[in-house]
């Protein structure tokens, strides 16, 4: 449901973006990497006079964890390619983000019947994990190669009828050297302005059509939906 | 006193009052000093519409014992206790101390001993009636002079008793004891402590009974009653009356009905002292100023400046801050009204002749007359001169501060906001124009100075030019719009964060695009609200939500409304729309809910109903 609130809280995102960029970071004073990235991506919006980025601080925007929903659907219905740009906390998203995704991708507006507006967009998870990438391996502590951690992301993308893009993913944040930290940075940064003319996206397969029966949901609420 | 010059009497008093009150509170001295000129007007020497002030001085010295039934409601037990340092301490050394310094001045001028050490001992004590009843007028009781003037005055309240008692074996022709003194003590003591276990056992309860009638007048008598026979009792017993009430005030200190014992008693309290005042200035025997005026006149000077030394030294060794002292001074140095008592009851047992007790009672009389007058005169020439000097020494600020951030106005609001930045390692520069607020912070290591925020000097020097953060925490509407306005036309690059009092204070400093603005209450009631809610069976979760919600719903109000902020009925009507659609929202999301649930073949949960999140 739309909400008559005018965004006086909301901030005024970039209206039109073609490209959304949500940054998810709790910590994010004590981010080398993420903090980078961010200030990169900003960089490359205020550099930009088509209008083509929206660069969305969540943590900034709500640190009292109250989304504005409806500012972010109208951010959302614009873009081509939406970012998600976190840390991997607890082989998961960060719980502003995992609130952003309850509350904004609403059954009938992003998924379900008449749920569309997300349908046909390209959804790219670009994360960070603290442990190295030999860390997951099943004879390491993480136990599991990275790849098993996603399914919840693609799915989600999938059900909104997104496609999910490879991740741009670095391993290790907090051991990474500064020179590697700035060549993640350059790749971001370059994906970001290339988009959508990126060589692998002529093999990536068109979403996956997840139609939700009427009669699997007799409830809208969302807290029943994470099952 | 026959029926028709009761009537007459009233309608004398009365008048006097109505009319003097109100001109003397015009010229700016007071109500006090309207009293007393109003008892002069229509006493003896002025209009002779009273002839004899005996009576009616006798009257309403119940103003006097209700007051401090009063004193004593808003002082509870513990606080009594630990009082009882400067009672006893700084109570005695006034009253010993300003004796025997007036007995010593006496002798040397040749007097009697006698007369001497009655003179003195009848000086030394001050006027409660005063002391207190300005200390009311002026919301002084909670401060350091304020508790310094109480401490004294509850000592002579407790010391006159032995002073009245011991006069007549001061006099030459006075028999042996009649050895009742110590059976008068056991007396005494033992009626203090029926008061005070009957107080804490009995009053309760009976308080409750009564309120249970449910009769507001017989309530208003009650109270009456109560303070009527802890005075008798105490009176009784050779105890005064005033220390009684105040027992029985510190007694109902903590009771529930306390704010209901005090309104009933207010105006009681109120017109009898009027009238007490009022007597007093009838009772200022113009005969006895008229024949010998000088000596009068020398009398009342020498004991004030004798006791205001005293009094002045104590304060500086209390310490009582330097801008308080006057006031504790003047409150104190006048004559009182056991003065009169000790006078006459000299006079009495033939220890002084009886021109000299009238001389000496119109002495304090005119003490009593000219203390609402030093008051008016230390407002304005004293009080400004040590405020000032103060200031200067406070406001060493000619060396710059470089904080990064300024705190102007450090009282509930400022302080919290200042103490959450020095937690994080912010040592703020606090501005603020309260000596003693900003003593007390230096104490804890802040940055504090004296200073008015709106003065541009002062802020460049506290730092402003450099700062990036001006914390606008200042109470006074006004003041906080002055530097406001202030700070962005001359530091536009420093970012105001600000207290808003009310919603038009914070319009006012919207206007003057100040970047940060709550309205202090806003968020307290707010987390109250939540907590009704939850009370009432909402999740804590999901008050929380509603709260943000209506939080960012009434900012969002707010600012819509901000050009119609000097329409009344548009602002009126702006106002009451927002508040209905945040209403039919709140419902149809409630209603939702319901149909969910009713269609997920729930059982209908009645309330609290469970909407979903904020979508």
């Amino acid at each position: 449901m739309a909400e008559p609130i005018p965004p006086a809280s909301a901030p005024p995102g970039v209206a039109g973006a073609e490209v959304l960029v949500l940054v998810a970071h709790p910590e994010l004073e004590q981010s080398r990497v993420n903090s980078r990235l961010l200030r990169d991506a900003r960089a490359l919006q205020a550099g930009d006079a088509t209008r083509r980025y929206d660069v969305r601080d969540l943590y900034a925007l709500y640190p009292d964890y109250l989304i504005d929903v409806a500012a972010e659907q109208q951010a959302l219905a614009a873009a081509r390619l939406v970012v998600w740009q976190q840390p991997v906390h607890w082989y998961g998203m960060p719980p502003l983000l995992k609130l952003w995704l309850d509350d904004v991708l609403a059954f009938g507006w992003a998924y379900g019947p008449g749920g569309t507006a997300l349908r046909g967009k390209d959804l790219w998870l670009v994360a960070t994990t603290g442990g190295p990438e030999d860390s997951y391996r099943p004879d390491s502590y993480n136990r599991y190669f990275f790849d098993a951690f996603l399914p919840p992301y693609e799915q989600t993308a999938a059900l909104c009828g997104m496609r999910f893009l490879p991740p741009l993913l670095l391993h290790g944040a907090h051991k990474a050297s500064d020179a590697e930290i700035a060549n993640h940075a350059g790749a971001y940064t370059a994906r970001l302005a290339d988009y959508p003319r990126w060589p692998e996206l002529a093999e990536v397969a068109e979403c996956i059509a997840c139609d939700v029966p009427l009669t699997a949901r007799p409830m809208e609420n969302l807290a029943e939906e994470a099952a | 006193m026959d029926p028709d010059s009761w009537l007459l009497g009233g309608l004398v008093y009365l008048g006097a009052a109505v009319i003097a009150v109100p001109v003397a509170k015009f010229l700016g001295l007071g109500s006090i000093i309207g009293y007393l000129g109003a008892g002069i007007l229509i006493g003896p020497w002025g209009l002779k519409l009273v002839t004899d002030p005996k009576d009616m001085l006798h009257f309403a010295e119940f103003g006097v014992v209700l007051m401090l039934f009063l004193v004593g409601l808003e002082l509870e037990p513990q606080r009594l206790w630990s009082l009882r340092k400067p009672i006893f301490g700084w109570g005695s050394l006034q009253l010993f101390g300003s004796a025997a310094l007036l007995a010593a001045a006496a002798m040397a001028f040749g007097l009697d001993w006698r007369l001497a050490v009655v003179a003195s001992f009848g000086l030394a004590l001050s006027s409660t009636a005063i002391g207190l009843g300005v200390l009311a007028e002026r919301n002084l009781m909670a401060t350091s002079s304020g508790e310094g003037v109480l401490s004294v005055s509850l000592l002579q309240d407790i010391a006159a008793i032995p002073i009245l008692a011991l006069l007549p074996f001061l006099a030459v022709a006075a028999g042996t004891s009649d050895g009742g003194g110590w059976l008068g003590a056991a007396k005494a003591i033992g009626t203090i402590a029926i008061v005070i276990l009957g107080g804490r056992l009995l009053l309760r309860p009976a308080l409750r009974w009564v309120a249970k009638s449910d009769s507001p007048e017989i309530f208003t008598a009650a109270s009456l009653l109560l303070v009527v026979a802890s005075a008798a009792l105490m009176d009784r017993v050779g105890l005064s009356m005033a220390l009684g009430a105040f027992l029985a005030g510190v007694l109902l200190a903590e009771s529930e009905y306390r704010r209901e014992l005090e309104t009933d008693i207010e105006p009681f309290k109120g017109l009898l002292l009027g009238l007490f005042f009022i007597a007093v200035g009838m009772s200022i025997d113009f005969a006895v100023v008229r024949e010998r005026p000088f000596v009068i006149a020398a009398v009342v000077a020498g004991f004030l400046v004798v006791k205001a030394a005293v009094l002045w030294a104590m304060a500086r060794a209390m310490p009582v801050p330097k801008p308080e002292r006057p006031v504790f001074v003047i409150l104190l140095a006048q004559g009182g009204e056991f003065g009169f008592v000790v006078f006459q009851t000299a006079a009495q047992a033939g220890v002084i002749t009886a021109p000299v007790s009238s001389l000496l009672v119109a002495a304090v009389a005119i003490s009593m007359l000219l203390t609402p007058l030093l008051l008016v005169a230390a407002d304005r020439w004293l009080i400004p001169l040590l405020a000032g000097s103060k200031k200067a020494r406070l406001a060493e600020i000619s060396e710059p501060q470089h904080a990064r951030v300024i705190i102007a106005g450090s009282g509930r609001y400022g302080q919290i906001v200042g103490r959450m930045l020095f937690a994080n390692g912010i040592t703020p520069t606090i501005l603020d124009h309260d000596a003693e607020a900003i003593e007390g912070l230096r104490r804890f290591g802040w940055r504090a100075f004296y200073g008015d925020a709106t003065r541009l000097d002062l802020m460049r020097t506290a730092g402003a030019a450099e700062a990036s953060l001006l914390v606008l925490a200042i109470d006074d509407i006004e003041q906080s719009v002055d530097v406001a306005r202030m700070v962005r036309e001359n530091f536009p690059a420093l970012t105001i964060v600000a207290r808003a009092r009310n919603v038009q204070h914070f319009y006012e400093l919207h206007e003057l695009g100040v970047a940060f603005i709550e309205r202090e209450t806003f968020d307290s009631a707010l987390m109250s609200a939540r907590s009704a809610l939850e009370h009432l069976g909402w999740q804590p979760h999901q008050a929380r939500n509603l709260a943000l919600r209506f939080r960012r719903y009434n900012i969002a109000q707010l600012h819509q409304m901000a050009p119609h902020r000097k329409d009344e009925a548009k602002l009126m009507a702006a106002a009451r729309q927002g508040r209905q659609q945040l209403e039919e929202l709140f419902a149809l999301e409630r209603q939702q809910a319901a149909e969910r649930q009713a269609r997920a073949g729930w059982s209908a949960g009645a309330e609290p109903p469970a909407t979903s999140g904020s979508s």
